[in-house]
């Protein structure tokens, strides 16, 4: 008993350093996968609260090229909203309102990083606002991410920059689709992967989302063709897509929230059930 | 006096981690390069001061930078493994005798400085981005994120190194 705990008092500094290393590492495997961080992430009230005040004082200096942006979109939805209205005038037959299934929530980025191999925001809107996991997230420019975590206040947003993001997108003018990947080399190139050989593909072309999942509606920009290539089983392309978004300056960002996403889920369970 | 020190680390904590967090991690020079320079806390910790101690306040502002950074457990591991061998390390630049000499970091000639900061941020460096990259796979990306960021923390770590130092003389 006496050697044992000689042992202990000798060897005290190694097991301590053991034992820590041991919990800091059961943390990265845990962020390794996604959804499962639950106590070590910038979403909590103290992280996240020094993000917010670090926020206060830099959104100053962006303010004017966000006003830019924000009127860039603006007129890019009148335009949208006049053509609407020219359709309704023609026929004024149905006078119900029909709500669009996805809302849209603004939350602005307090936190944001580009140059990790898994890449995570920081938003300043969380669950009281009726965020959660799994919703997409965009700006004004296009694809952003998918959110990862949430606090009351805060909420993680896992970026298309991050070797664990995998979406649904397409080219827009045939609808073949793939996935969207990173290989971690440039904060400006995806890679769109398993595009099948007979898809036409032409430097430039413009790519967009799937909506094959209940996260994206179907046609949220993406980027650009940069290049591409065939694989070596000479059955699929991967293509580098250019993104239209800059991921390292990002500031005003909206929050997808799919209302049937219960009603689908549910649905798909009871089916999977069934079987 | 005892107090005096503790105060003065928690000081050193706080400052270190706000630094870290609030201007370095946004550097991001040529893509991916970033100096971590909250390895001070744990390179100027009293060197005649309690081993233990040593290993769970880094332990602690590894894990801070963690929590900032939503990277895992990466930085604190990183941490705990230089704490522990910080002893060798130590022997290893200045001699068998530095426990007794009351050996002040700003007070050693400059080669046994470098030599001890290269060693430690090398080694801090290499087990962060093995943590973080965590596949072997991108063996490159790790040795060159490894070799850049280390060179830019060392130059940052010495030069505030001898800023602080002017005072206690």
């Amino acid at each position: 008993m006496q050697q044992i705990l000689f042992f202990l008092i000798r060897n005290k500094n190694f097991l301590l350093t053991l034992f820590l290393f041991l919990i800091s590492f059961a943390l990265t495997i845990q962020s390794h996968s996604f959804h499962k961080n639950k106590f070590i992430n910038s979403a909590n009230f103290f992280s996240g609260g020094i993000y917010s005040i670090k926020n206060n004082i830099t959104d100053y200096f962006n303010l004017k090229e966000e006003n830019n942006l924000l009127l860039e979109e603006n007129a890019r939805l009148r335009m949208q909203l006049d053509s609407f209205r020219e359709l309704s005038s023609n026929n004024n037959t149905d006078s119900t309102f029909t709500h669009s299934k996805f809302q849209f929530e603004t939350a602005k980025v307090i936190n944001n990083s580009y140059s990790k191999s898994k890449n995570i925001l920081t938003i300043n809107k969380g669950s009281k606002m009726h965020l959660a996991i799994d919703m997409g997230v965009i700006s004004s420019n296009g694809l952003v991410g998918i959110v990862k975590n949430t606090s009351s206040n805060y909420a993680t947003v896992q970026s298309i920059l991050n070797i664990n993001s995998q979406i649904n997108a397409k080219l827009k003018n045939s609808n073949h689709f793939g996935t969207l990947i990173w290989n971690t080399k440039n904060p400006n190139i995806v890679q769109l992967i398993d595009i099948p050989r007979l898809a036409p593909i032409h430097a430039g072309d413009t790519i967009i989302t799937g909506g094959k999942s209940t996260i994206f509606p179907e046609g949220i920009l993406v980027g650009t063709i940069h290049d591409y290539l065939l694989n070596e089983d000479k059955n699929s392309y991967t293509l580098n897509i250019k993104l239209f978004n800059d991921m390292t300056s990002l500031k005003h960002v909206y929050i997808i929230e799919n209302k049937d996403n219960e009603e689908i889920k549910i649905l798909e369970k009871e089916s999977d059930d069934a079987e | 006096m005892q107090s005096n020190i503790y105060f003065i680390l928690s000081i050193r904590f706080i400052v270190l981690v706000l630094l870290q967090v609030l201007i370095l991690n946004n550097i991001n020079f040529l893509g991916y390069i970033n100096p971590y320079i909250y390895l001070l806390f744990t390179l100027t910790f009293p060197f005649n001061g309690n081993k233990s101690m040593l290993i769970v306040l880094s332990f602690l502002i590894g894990l801070t930078i963690d929590l900032f950074g939503d990277s895992g457990g990466i930085h604190a591991a990183a941490c705990v493994v230089i704490a522990y061998l910080r002893p060798v390390i130590l022997k290893f630049s200045f001699g068998v005798s530095y426990e007794y000499n009351s050996i002040k970091i700003n007070k050693v000639d400059f080669g046994q400085r470098l030599i001890y900061i290269s060693v430690m941020v090398f080694l801090h460096h290499i087990v962060l981005f093995s943590m973080e990259i965590f596949n072997i796979n991108h063996i490159m990306l790790l040795l060159k994120s490894t070799l850049f960021s280390g060179i830019f923390s060392i130059i940052l770590i010495l030069s505030s190194i001898s800023i602080f130092s002017k005072k206690s003389k």
